[in-house]
């Protein structure tokens, strides 16, 4: 509770995590603000490929994260909520209730 | 083969003043990388050791390694640490460590201590991955980007290019700058096309200065990339083995428009020294918590 | 009508000769350091194997990466189109091409007469192509015929987990360090570029049938291994490198 407290009061507790990769083909990353997050876990269950986990990071804060069998892959992982040809449906971040999940691409 | 051209110096050092007998914590952290491990001993708040050595073909065997290495001529013996922390690619494989923490936070740690509370990036070019971090004032994260997918930029992408040129890891920076003007960068940031394109330029009369200039032009640019995705506030360091590649590093201060404040005593143990201020960190909350 | 394709590739230069909409000639050199001298050679080589002067080829199209560069091309098209064209051509019930290159992969939806719907690649990254399998075989110190050899002897699984060739390359040597079959680590290899091809192919609609196309169709363990991956029989022309060369042919005809 006091760790609630303490988000609500401090400016920043948090930090921006960019999961994912760059390589030829360029820039592939899932960023998560664990300033926003706070592990409700809504998008793990939304995601239709298992790519996020909530985790307890360094600082002890249960945050969302994706998992490590997947960052290398993520353009690909990703690729069926965001078709080459046809519409965008992110279900994670449809999922979050306060933002915390962008996708770089 | 006779001579290994990836074979860059390992390294060890212990303070010759501090008696680390009088000191009230006494602990170690241990870095083991994918191609590099480290270990770094604080005696209170005091570097006391520290060592930077190959990692082996097992976790446990590097770290106990590292730390033996460390604590060679000390008169220190691996049960008078109080408290280890791990971190890198093999922290959750080391024995001997109590808590494992991520290398992002510890290479914040790590920073903030080498550098003083103004550290706000820190660029770690790695073995096998790159990151970008921000931290505050007090070396704590507050964003990070890791590459660990692409060897352009890393150190095994550099050793790929001096085993290529048959020139020793560390002359690479010092041969790439010496040349008449900058040649244009490679075209390739992957190292496997540009080695390619490598041996198509030698075979066109460049030099081996020339190539070693084009090749890390084209690693700066890739890791200038990666920073810009989170952005360069001053003061800027720059942590891992390339740190001392300033054929890298000049290019990139230039890209960038911003000059890295060198870390000492090495810019390879930030990992391992952030993982000890954490390790003191925990011994005193324990001690407390008594 | 005589038409020729020529496809510059980052290896190799295949020339395709098309004589009335039937392959009457081709050739394939190493791209070498001089490009365009290697075009020269291969356009010669083909007219002689055609068993015609070079006088005689009404059109030239080029494709491939240095499709550009090529001054005696009357137009160029784009790989995607040249695969798409060439595939359907030798294999009318193809919908979906796969194009393993040696420095890029492809995956495109055609419909029936050879027109690209959709499409995906891997470039810029040795991972996802041939170079990788190269790379690889140095690493075991065979050469690729050795290599395909020893995947198709494999009895047990290995791990390879790296998504760059340089990471994999020091995987393997681990692998071997640590006693793994050179047989296993041979069927990693393949296993680990066919998963990766497969990712990327999977961006676009796959319908049968599938074919497989490009220098790397060749190797055998790779069409094992991409059938697995993709769960689908997988056609493989003859003469896969020249499917690009033959889509630009054909396309100058048209």
């Amino acid at each position: 509770m006091f760790s609630w407290l303490l988000k609500r009061l401090a400016v920043t507790l948090g930090y921006i995590a960019n999961y994912g990769y760059t390589d030829g083909s360029g820039d592939w990353y899932i960023i998560v603000d664990t300033d926003k997050c706070d592990g409700c876990g809504k998008c793990v269950e939304a995601c239709p490929y298992g790519v996020l986990e909530i985790i307890t990071d360094d600082y002890d804060e249960r945050v969302v994260a994706v998992r490590k069998q997947h960052s290398k892959n993520i353009k690909y992982v990703c690729a069926p909520c965001k078709p080459i040809s046809g519409p965008r449906d992110l279900k994670c971040q449809k999922a979050c209730p306060s933002g915390a999940i962008t996708h770089s691409w | 083969m006779t001579t290994e051209f990836y074979r860059w110096t390992e390294n060890s050092w212990h303070s010759p003043d501090i008696d680390w007998r009088k000191a009230e914590t006494l602990v170690a952290g241990i870095d083991v990388g994918s191609v590099s491990s480290q270990a770094v001993i604080l005696a209170d708040d005091k570097i006391y050791a520290y060592c930077n050595t190959r990692t082996g073909s097992n976790s446990p065997d590097s770290a106990k390694k590292a730390l033996s290495i460390a604590l060679e001529g000390t008169g220190i013996k691996p049960e008078d640490i109080q408290f280890v922390v791990g971190t890198g690619y093999g922290r959750v494989n080391i024995p001997m460590a109590k808590k494992a923490i991520t290398e992002i936070a510890c290479h914040a740690r790590g920073a903030n201590y080498m550098g003083g509370p103004t550290v706000r990036t820190i660029l770690d070019m790695g073995g096998q991955d790159l990151k970008g971090i921000h931290c505050d004032e007090k070396g704590k994260v507050t964003q990070f980007l890791m590459n660990d997918k692409c060897a352009a930029g890393t150190g095994r992408g550099m050793e790929v290019m001096a085993e290529l040129l048959q020139v020793p890891i560390v002359d690479v920076g010092k041969m790439s700058l010496d040349v008449k003007e900058e040649p244009e960068p490679v075209s390739s940031t992957c190292v496997i096309f540009a080695k390619s394109e490598a041996i198509g330029l030698l075979r066109s009369g460049w030099t081996k200065n020339m190539v070693l200039a084009a090749y890390c032009a084209a690693m700066a640019h890739r890791v200038v990339g990666l920073l810009e995705r989170i952005g360069v506030e001053k003061e800027f360091v720059i942590t891992g083995g390339i740190a001392k590649n300033i054929g890298v590093v000049s290019r990139l201060e230039k890209e960038l428009g911003i000059k890295a404040m060198p870390l000492q005593p090495d810019p390879q143990i930030a990992g391992g020294l952030g993982a000890a201020l954490f390790a003191r960190d925990l011994l005193l909350k324990s001690r407390k918590g008594n | 009508m005589i038409t020729a394709g020529i496809d510059m590739g980052a290896k190799t230069v295949k020339v395709v000769i098309v004589k009335d909409n039937k392959v009457s000639g081709r050739s394939i050199v190493p791209t070498g350091f001089e490009p365009l001298e290697s075009a020269e050679k291969a356009m010669d080589e083909a007219a002689k194997s055609a068993g015609i002067s070079r006088t005689e080829i009404q059109r030239v199209f080029a494709t491939g990466a240095g499709r550009k560069t090529i001054p005696f091309a009357a137009n160029n098209v784009t790989e995607v189109t040249a695969d798409a064209k060439g595939a359907v051509f030798l294999l009318p019930s193809v919908r979906t091409v796969v194009d393993i290159g040696a420095e890029e992969a492809r995956g495109i939806s055609v419909d029936a007469s050879g027109r690209v719907l959709d499409f995906a690649k891997n470039d810029k990254c040795a991972a996802g192509a041939g170079a990788f399998v190269e790379s690889m075989s140095r690493a075991l110190e065979v050469t690729v015929p050795q290599m395909i050899e020893l995947s198709h002897k494999s009895t047990k699984e290995a791990p390879i987990n790296a998504t760059c060739a340089v990471f994999a390359e020091s995987e393997v040597v681990s692998l071997i360090h640590s006693k793994v079959e050179k047989a296993d680590i041979a069927h990693a290899v393949h296993d680990a570029i066919a998963s990766r091809v497969s990712s990327m192919v999977r961006r676009i609609p796959i319908e049968k049938d599938v074919a497989l196309i490009g220098g790397v169709a060749n190797n055998s363990a790779i069409v094992e291994a991409m059938k697995k991956h993709l769960g689908v029989e997988i056609k493989v022309p003859e003469n896969p490198e020249y499917v690009s060369a033959l889509g630009a042919a054909l396309l100058a005809a048209a």
